[in-house]
């Protein structure tokens, strides 16, 4: 069904897009890679858009009173609820008779995969109609870089310190995307602000479909990751193009790899670019491309079929 | 009269709880089931089913996020509705506190249950009377009728203007919760004319957007509480007017912060909270019969509290007892720490005692409450008693 | 401009100047980030070939795209660089800011 709806939607673009700012005047790092993903879905939403956050980053520079960087609706929400929370935007809305608005999520890795994966559970069970994105830096970025559910293999953070015993985070990350496609939601995906127009494309997508939807966007921190604040994009682009960071989608029970390229680019290159990963030894990036190589191998034979 | 059309029922408390919601009309209820809390929800859920009632249900998964939707559709300007009860409400401190912060004026019923461990899903007030500090109004019932009039007056006042703050219902596990009654219902026009729509200018909307739950720093902060705090106090008067009109509605009144049950000429007063209020009405007029000066104190709100009304009532009486279906460990009863404080304001020179008891569901006899009293008497002239007290303890102690 | 400005924020003095609980109006601004910055990202309007990568990617949302031309809200660019990076046509310049 929804397909065919789907082609019917406009394509949004930055030509046509709305001049039109909902995230503004923030106090986000330079360079933010979180702040791009909730500035461009918030233009592809539009005005008529109850935004929720838990505490995290973009909800602790977001709101600080008298300096309220949302310019649409917008609030906090207990860290571990705000799926349940927007659930309730949505459903007190809908019972105050309001029609043709939109409830969107933007929590991080921690607050998605780890404190808030029960009530995002409990939404899409519901089939709540929310969009929920997971802006995902790969850890607690807000309280000073703590590892999370999605903090990769050999990361190294202020909890998984890198020494000679132990080299940074000794496990995977959680496999969120097929976490949330197991509970049979009607739209999925996944998304790197380092492909900006096909973010969009995504959230434009799951804004046309009434119902739970999910997007977990990789959204890079040059504050926690040890990167030139300027290459906030470039390093979101590389992390898919050498296999890292997947693009798909999964709707109507199907997944689809949206980029399935013959050639990955160099792991080597994208970690030891950045400063959580400069200790990481040959044998620990043998590893991490090992695990990457057994995920695509899993992803190619059940996925594209 | 025929405005003045009734339907007495037989139902439960937890029953009762439900029609107050459903005449109460809330958009939205999320809620988790919990014993003694179930029936409500049960029920609440049936009339949903068959139309009796236009609200939407959310089947949350845990209490944190029944809580969380409550404030969710409540930040829209919606009049929501949840439940809980024990190890349910304590999972839900975070949002309680949140809730309170955020002025959300979210009604909940609380089933007074013990809380774990050992686990018991038998009655105390150790649950709510923890959360006296997550600023709620709490205010406690003592049989099904009132269960049902206070949900109706509960969103009155929570609503109000000057007011915008939680508020909780408490009813004893069980014994409340699981106790049949004849309940009057009232009719429903009748209650639409008593609690008109939930209309606030504190909501996200589309012609008046709004950024939410905010952070504000050192500079602020203190502001925002003591604001939080005055409409705490603000909302005795509020619950006082509201009282009144209720009355001289419905015919029914509860005296407001508290009732005042033969204190005019005690010597000894029984402070109560809840069901066991009950009891202690029949212990009392039985040892009036026998010409003893005793009374009742039935604390109805818990937070504001009736200080006002404590402190008047300590120049009038000789000795005063509080029952705590609670404890704070280290210390005493909860309920006898704030009935203690605003006696010390007065300068009262009465006898007091705190009496523990009641905990996980034990029965509170007659025999123990009479007990009480002549303990009050006696301490009038002579005070060689503990000032705590486990009252009902089964066995030896060594002490 | 379509986006929010910085508004004049009088303190309160009064208890009931403040809002009642924790809600204010939407993209309210009492301040900017200029200062934030060391370096300012300069636009070449003529290498600029108006593909608005650098509208997209900008993480503060301070580059204009109105009436054709590419330039930036000075108020709120804190400096990243983003843009300059992500520049096909190498149109934009981070020069640093005079103290």
């Amino acid at each position: 069904m929804t397909n065919d709806t789907v082609l019917k939607i406009p394509r949004i673009t930055p030509k046509n897009m709305t001049e039109k700012e909902f995230f503004y005047g923030h106090k986000a790092c330079a360079g933010c890679g979180g702040s791009v993903a909730v500035r461009l879905a918030l233009k592809v939403l539009g005005e008529r858009t109850y935004t929720a956050l838990p505490a995290g980053c973009m909800a602790a520079v977001g709101f600080i009173f008298p300096q309220m960087a949302f310019n649409t609706n917008a609030l906090i929400t207990t860290f571990p609820g705000v799926a349940s929370m927007a659930s309730g935007i949505a459903a007190g809305a809908k019972a105050l008779g309001q029609k043709d608005f939109k409830t969107v999520c933007f929590a991080g890795d921690g607050g998605t995969a780890d404190i808030g994966l029960q009530a995002l559970s409990g939404m899409i069970d519901r089939d709540d109609d929310v969009l929920y994105i997971c802006y995902d830096n790969e850890a607690y970025m807000n309280t000073g870089i703590q590892k999370s559910g999605l903090t990769p293999y050999g990361t190294l953070t202020t909890t998984t310190p890198a020494g000679k015993n132990i080299h940074g985070t000794k496990t995977n990350k959680k496999n969120l995307f097929e976490i949330i496609a197991a509970h049979d939601i009607k739209y999925a995906a996944t998304a790197s602000i380092g492909y900006p127009q096909d973010y969009i494309n995504k959230v434009n997508k799951a804004k046309h479909i009434k119902g739970a939807t999910f997007i977990h966007v990789y959204a890079s921190c040059p504050t926690g990751w040890g990167t030139p604040t300027n290459t906030s994009i470039e390093i979101a682009r590389e992390a898919v193009d050498c296999g890292l960071i997947f693009l798909a989608e999964y709707q109507n029970g199907d997944y689809k790899l949206n980029k399935n390229p013959k050639e990955f680019k160099s792991v080597k290159e994208y970690l030891t670019k950045q400063g959580r990963f400069k200790h990481m030894t040959d044998a620990d990036i043998e590893q991490v491309i090992a695990y990457r190589d057994m995920k695509w191998e899993r992803m190619r034979r059940n996925w594209n079929s | 009269m025929e405005n003045l059309k009734t339907n007495k029922i037989f139902i439960s408390g937890d029953e009762a709880v439900a029609h107050g919601v459903r005449l109460s009309r809330p958009h939205v209820i999320a809620a988790y089931p919990i014993t003694p809390q179930t029936i409500t929800v049960e029920r609440l859920s049936e009339m949903v089913e068959n139309g009796e009632l236009d609200s939407d249900y959310m089947h949350v998964e845990s209490e944190h996020s029944a809580l969380s939707a409550a404030m969710g559709a409540s930040s829209v300007g919606a009049r929501t509705f949840t439940a809980t009860s024990s190890q349910g409400l304590l999972y839900m401190v975070e949002a309680m506190h949140y809730a309170s912060g955020g002025r959300y004026p979210i009604v909940m019923m609380n089933a007074n249950r013990s809380v774990a461990l050992p686990w018991s899903i038998y009655g105390d007030q150790r649950d709510s009377l923890s959360q006296l500090d997550s600023g709620w109004i709490q205010v406690y019932v003592e049989d099904a009728q009132e269960a049902l009039d206070m949900m109706i007056q509960a969103y009155k006042i929570a609503e109000h203007a000057k007011v915008l703050t939680p508020m909780m219902v408490n009813l004893d596990g069980f014994i409340l919760t699981h106790t049949y009654e004849m309940v009057e219902i009232p009719d429903q026009a009748m209650v639409d004319k008593f609690l008109p729509v939930f209309e606030t200018p504190n909501k996200m909307c589309f012609e008046n957007p709004k950024n939410m739950a905010f952070s504000s720093q050192p500079d602020d902060n203190t502001e925002f509480k003591y604001q939080q705090n005055q409409a705490m106090f603000d909302a005795i008067e509020v619950i006082e007017q509201t009282e009144k009109e209720f009355g001289e509605l419905f015919g029914r009144n509860y005296q407001s912060m508290v009732e005042e049950i033969n204190c005019d000429d005690a010597d000894a007063v029984l402070v109560t909270l809840g069901s066991i209020t009950g009891t202690v009405r029949v212990v009392m007029e039985q040892l009036r019969a026998r010409g003893l000066k005793v009374g009742i104190l039935k604390i109805r709100y818990m937070r504001p509290f009736p200080e006002k009304e404590i402190m008047a009532l300590s120049h009038k009486i000789k000795a005063i007892g509080v029952i705590d279906k609670d404890i704070s460990f280290g210390y005493e009863g909860t309920i006898f720490t704030n009935v203690n404080s605003a006696l010390a304001k007065s300068n009262a020179s009465i006898f007091k005692k705190n009496f523990i008891g009641g905990l996980g569901g034990r029965d509170i006899t007659k025999a123990e409450i009479e007990k009480m009293y002549h303990d009050l008497l006696a301490g009038i002239t002579s005070n060689n008693q503990k000032t705590v007290e486990f009252f009902n303890l089964k066995v030896e102690t060594n002490d | 401009m379509e986006r929010p400005v910085k508004k004049d924020f009088k303190r309160p003095t009064h208890i009931n100047d403040y809002p009642v609980g924790p809600q204010y109006e939407a993209g309210h601004l009492a301040e900017t980030n200029a200062s934030w910055r060391s370096v300012r990202p300069v636009v070449d309007n003529d290498k600029c070939i108006n593909c608005l990568i650098c509208y997209m990617v900008c993480p503060d949302g301070t580059i204009m795209k109105t009436d054709g031309k590419i330039s930036v809200d000075y108020d709120y660019c804190k400096g990243c660089g983003v843009c300059a990076h992500e520049c096909p046509k190498d149109a934009i310049a981070m020069v640093k800011e005079e103290l």
